[in-house]
């Protein structure tokens, strides 16, 4: 039978994405540019026995998320800078309390309202360092409107794994284009569901560390009485502030994601084997960049892409591999230079590290990236 | 035969963390009685808080608890109940948490007529920060950042929680223990958005700045200026100066709950 295709916006495909992971629950407020989102989620979740509700604001939204996620409900929200900056505080809720959720995040310009309607990708650190405290944090930065499907599902099935929430972000440019998708079948991608708890009611401990790195998460309702805080915690969930008890589970907590970065990161390259040069860029930069190789090789220069797909935890170790082979890394992206602090971190000064920013609202055009490899090598 | 309370109680968390005299206690014991009038089944039973002393309280009860972040706490349980109509939900926490930081999510989680019961612990002051004034901090009082008195007005709690669309809206205060079960019974029974504010007294941070030198001084004003709202209708509205009302003040079984009504539209959406 042929594959079901349709021509997509990157938000659609999102929505859709959310829906073939299984997603039963969705918060959310308006906003430009993901509304999207929540417009397709509100038609599709409830034909599949699912719920969407649009709360008072995007705290309300994600207070909702984490609620609705705790009863077993795949969860997921949607927003923009301005609503991703109010669902700071319950972020690292879900972080500490290790409650399962997808946020997603189409990036526009700012600070504050900034540009409601352009892109931007000036929201890449904040993904890891929004919320306060110490945290590990899973951000996912897919570039095409079929990556943006595939890449949905991975982010529930990195939050149901690892019992966190993950973020996806966008550029308004890919979650606004449209391009033509290929529906993957039910069973061609795999959908990762939450891990029950193996023993009963009665011995449950929903952060006991000798389970795992990843202790199972029974759900509310399904038998199982146990207590969630956002305090500092011991393994059967109520607030403790024994020294020993706090630092374990902190260090548990981030360790789960970094013991497992092989798992959980994923990136492209293209060129990279003899590059000499190599652009270093994500979203729709990258399909910028993947151009200006092309055209820079067909002018004799050996330029590469390396594009990540998770971009947090960071991609520390390879990026440091292809500056110790390559001459420089271009490191482009459309804000004033966020990712390239991480990137100029691991090259330790094994090759020139400059950068290619926009912050204007226009996309990043492959001449510009191709002006700044001239200039560097 | 004294009550059993220790059977809701989890095991090993007592002693609680609330000073001696402190109202919540009071309000703690209401809502076990309560639950078990109700039969509820803790199992199946989510009982949700914001961030303050009287948020603390589910964590001393052995059901589905969810201590959430400051204000949030109907926000959270909003997400409980849609994606779980099947379990009971119970909200408590303070009047800061409840008015001030949570306002928001409480008128719109009573605009929306969503089952559940929020029992609002009103001791009129932040007590867990140390006493600074709340919504609810009386003109003229004093506070820990009022200390030329309190300029500002307040919210009456109950009238917000009428305006907003909750469909049972009722008042007690912690001098008067039976009727808290009662009225938390009624709320949980009642299908739809349930408010029990509870007025009570937080001795340490509020009562003393204010000339209630005991707890029984406050205690005493509390149940002075109690006036149940049968006899509030043939008072004067100069009598009623300064009074509070308590009882049943509103109930509606007509608005429909948000639950039932979402049930309709993933029947809509299903085609049937
Ligand atoms: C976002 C945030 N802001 C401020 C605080 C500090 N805080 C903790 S409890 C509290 C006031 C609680 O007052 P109330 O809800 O009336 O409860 P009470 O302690 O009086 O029972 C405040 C301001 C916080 N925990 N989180
Ligand atoms: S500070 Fe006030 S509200 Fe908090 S426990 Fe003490 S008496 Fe109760
Ligand atoms: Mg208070």
């Amino acid at each position: 039978m042929a594959k079901k295709v349709a021509l997509l916006q990157g938000n659609e495909a999102c929505a859709m994405g959310a829906v073939y992971a299984g997603a039963k629950f969705f918060g959310g407020y308006p906003i430009t540019p993901s509304t999207e989102v929540a417009e397709v989620l509100s038609k599709e979740l409830p034909k599949v026995g699912g719920k969407f509700i649009q709360m008072e604001d995007e705290i309300g939204a994600m207070a909702s998320v984490i609620g609705a996620s705790l009863t077993g409900a795949k969860s997921i929200t949607a927003t923009s800078g301005p609503g991703v900056s109010l669902k700071q505080e319950l972020i690292g809720y879900a972080c500490i309390a290790e409650v399962p959720c997808v946020i997603i995040n189409v990036m526009r310009g700012g600070p504050s309202t900034g540009m409601p309607t352009g892109p931007g990708q000036s929201d890449v650190m904040q993904a890891m360092w929004g919320t306060h405290g110490d945290h590990a944090a899973i951000a996912l930065v897919p570039n095409s409107c079929q990556e943006i499907f595939s890449e949905t599902v991975r982010a529930f099935n990195l939050a149901e794994k690892y019992r966190m929430p993950v973020q996806v972000l966008f550029d308004e440019i890919v979650g606004h284009m449209r391009e033509r998708i290929v529906f993957p079948e039910p069973g061609e991608l795999e959908v990762i569901d939450r891990e029950a708890p193996t023993e009963g009611p009665d011995t449950y401990k929903p952060y006991d560390a000798t389970k795992g790195q990843v202790p199972p998460l029974a759900s509310f309702g399904s038998g199982y009485k146990f207590h969630v805080t956002g305090l500092n915690k011991a393994d059967d969930g109520f607030p403790t502030t024994k020294a020993s008890l706090v630092d374990a589970e902190e260090r548990r907590q981030i360790a789960k994601v970094m013991d497992n970065v092989a798992d959980i990161e994923s990136n492209e390259e293209y060129l990279t084997e003899d590059a000499e040069v190599i652009i270093w860029a994500y979203g729709s930069t990258s399909r910028s960049a993947r151009y200006a190789v092309n055209e820079l090789r067909s002018q004799g220069i050996k330029a590469g892409l390396f594009r990540p797909i998770t971009l947090w935890p960071f991609p520390a170790k390879r990026t440091a591999q292809l500056a110790v082979q390559c001459k420089a890394i271009v490191v482009s992206e459309m804000n004033l230079g966020q990712m390239i602090y991480e990137v100029e971190r691991v090259a330790k000064g094994n090759c020139v590290v400059a950068g290619e920013f926009r912050v204007d609202g226009e996309p990043i055009n492959p001449g510009q990236i191709m002006k700044k490899v001239k200039e560097v090598i | 035969m004294a009550y059993d309370y220790e059977k809701s109680i989890r095991p090993g968390k007592l002693p609680h963390i609330w000073c001696p005299g402190c109202g919540h206690g009071i309000v703690m014991k209401g809502l076990i009685r309560a639950m078990d009038t109700c039969g509820l089944d803790r199992k199946n039973t989510a009982i949700v808080s914001g961030i303050g002393c009287a948020s603390r309280l589910p964590g001393y009860l052995d059901a589905c608890t969810l201590h959430t972040a400051h204000g949030r706490a109907a926000a959270f349980a909003t997400g409980v109940k849609m994606a779980k109509p099947e379990m009971t939900v119970i909200c408590c926490g303070g009047d800061g948490d409840g008015t001030a930081i949570g306002g928001n999510h409480f008128i719109h989680a009573c605009r929306r007529n969503i089952d559940m019961t929020y029992v609002l612990m009103n001791n009129f002051i932040y007590g867990m920060t140390g006493g600074q004034f709340s919504p609810c901090t009386p003109t003229g009082a004093k506070a820990s950042t009022t200390p030329y008195g309190n300029p500002d007005p307040i919210f009456d709690i109950s009238k917000l929680a009428i305006g907003s669309g909750a469909t049972f809206v009722a008042r007690t205060t912690a001098a008067h223990p039976r009727e808290i079960d009662r009225l938390i019974v009624q709320g949980i029974q009642h299908k739809g958005m349930a408010v029990i504010e509870v007025l009570d007294d937080c001795p340490t941070t509020y009562g003393r700045r204010n000339k209630f030198r005991s707890v029984v001084d406050m205690m005493k004003h509390l149940k002075a200026n109690a006036v149940p709202i049968k006899a509030a209708a043939k008072m004067t509205a100069e009598q009623l100066e300064g009074k509070f009302l308590t009882g049943v003040l509103f109930q509606d079984t007509e608005k429909p709950e948000y639950c039932e009504m979402y049930a309709e539209v993933i029947k809509k959406a299903q085609g049937a």
